[in-house]
């Protein structure tokens, strides 16, 4: 047991590793900023706009609710000719998670009273004024939950990039496995593949269950 | 050749879908039995499968167990893989929907000499039906999205017949736009109604839905 940990964790294979696992958290950070803001946009549009605008935001979320997070990888990387392939990897997940985010998003402004609105008007907010100061908030206040659930779910689907040979934390895995043969040596890279996205994404799930439970009690 | 990529997307689908809702019925029914024991087994199921990406699982039974001596072909390692890892997701929605049910039923049925698996079969999973029918609709789209991870193993399945039509006769653009289509027609159905059924229930039941609108897009 104690040498199979000492031949899996090399310095070399470690900081390979860690180079992978810096690649996915920057991918998934950003990847989510750049997602809520377009999601916003797109549901506020569909929410709000019933005319051309609304109708496209409202194609565009069908259309990638309903394909595959692969389809769209494979479509950036090999029909994009622009860009690193790191980019168009993320450019992919930006398209998917922001269909996805735009429908939680949108839940969230459902659950906004409509008289908001005409409380809003009566005192002289514009339109832009009225969604971002009071809007807005309430409708993230109450999406916080599913915000953070799609935070690990994007977490998670960094690991669909490996297909294209990005090298995020499963790809360095899988380059570092192909090094070893015998059964211990493969699971525990198995193992440390699985504790990592674990670690993150538990600490997470955590989060938003503490914060469910806060919030019923105040309820 | 698309047709029979798509033939395979269907049944590995379907058949990953049954094993979603068994596990997560089951589950989802024991982790809220009063058995601490219980509540823990399926609480290690279910943060497990949630909190690891399913390809790393994929590739754990596709690598991992061939090279220990366990070899399943693609097609049985699509559908446990995504049986069991959507099985996570399920359980979780059921045990929303059995904890929305009043506790004065289950001591009513108690109290008429129910035991727990009649009380569950005859009283509690009937009513949560209606409540869980939208998140699981999302649930059975997600799944059929997921099974692309196939395409990773090689596993004949639609996305893998496109990629390689693609690679075979260079024309991208057309393989990906029939292929999406193909996954669209499967999902859009599905998610639509979804929609619609939860709208109705909104609107005329006077059951409690305990999804409240910021709940409403389970993901995964």
């Amino acid at each position: 047991m104690l040498e199979v940990f000492q031949n899996v964790f090399t310095p070399s294979n470690v900081e390979f590793l860690a180079k992978g696992m810096a690649l996915t958290l920057t991918l998934s950070v950003s990847v989510v900023m750049i997602s809520i803001l377009f999601g916003t946009i797109l549901a506020l549009l569909r929410t709000y706009e019933k005319r051309v605008l609304g109708k496209l935001a409202g194609f565009y979320i069908e259309m990638f609710r309903n394909t595959p997070l692969l389809l769209w990888i494979l479509v950036c990387c090999f029909m994009i000719p622009y860009g690193t392939i790191v980019i168009r990897g993320a450019l992919a997940l930006t398209l998917y998670t922001s269909a996805v985010l735009a429908e939680i998003v949108r839940g969230g402004l459902n659950s906004v009273a409509e008289g908001q609105f005409e409380a809003a008007k009566s005192q002289g907010f514009t339109l832009i004024q009225t969604l971002m100061f009071i809007v807005l908030p309430q409708c993230f206040k109450s999406i916080i939950p599913s915000l953070l659930s799609q935070v690990i779910t994007t977490v998670k689907d960094t690991s669909f990039l490996q297909v294209v040979a990005i090298p995020e934390y499963t790809r360095s895995g899988f380059v570092v496995m192909g090094r070893y043969t015998t059964t211990p040596e493969v699971f525990m890279i198995f193992a440390l593949l699985a504790v990592g996205y674990f670690v993150i994404c538990f600490s997470l799930s955590c989060v938003v269950r503490g914060y469910q439970k806060r919030t019923e009690i105040v309820r | 050749m698309f047709g029979e990529g798509f033939l395979r997307t269907i049944e590995v689908a379907a058949l990953a879908l049954i094993l979603a809702l068994v596990l997560g019925i089951i589950f989802g029914v024991i982790s809220t039995s009063n058995n601490k024991v219980m509540r823990g087994l399926a609480r290690v199921y279910v943060e497990f499968f949630q909190n690891t990406p399913l390809v790393i699982q994929v590739f754990f039974m596709y690598n991992g167990l061939a090279i220990a001596g366990l070899r399943l072909s693609v097609f049985v390692i699509g559908v446990l893989g995504v049986g069991i890892y959507h099985g996570a997701y399920v359980s979780e929605v059921v045990k929303t929907g059995i904890t929305s049910i009043s506790v004065g039923q289950v001591e009513a049925a108690k109290s008429q000499g129910f035991t727990y698996i009649q009380y569950m079969r005859y009283i509690i999973l009937p009513q949560t039906i209606k409540i869980v029918l939208p998140p699981l609709t999302n649930q059975a789209v997600n799944l059929i999205k997921n099974t692309s991870v196939l395409a990773m193993i090689s596993g004949f399945d639609l996305m893998y017949v496109a990629d390689s039509w693609a690679s075979s006769s260079l024309d991208y653009g057309p393989s990906y736009v029939f292929a999406g289509f193909l996954y669209f027609m499967l999902c859009f159905p599905l998610a639509t109604w979804a929609r619609k059924y939860e709208e109705r229930l909104k609107h005329k039941d006077t059951a409690r839905i305990p999804f409240d609108p910021s709940e409403e897009a389970v993901t995964c």
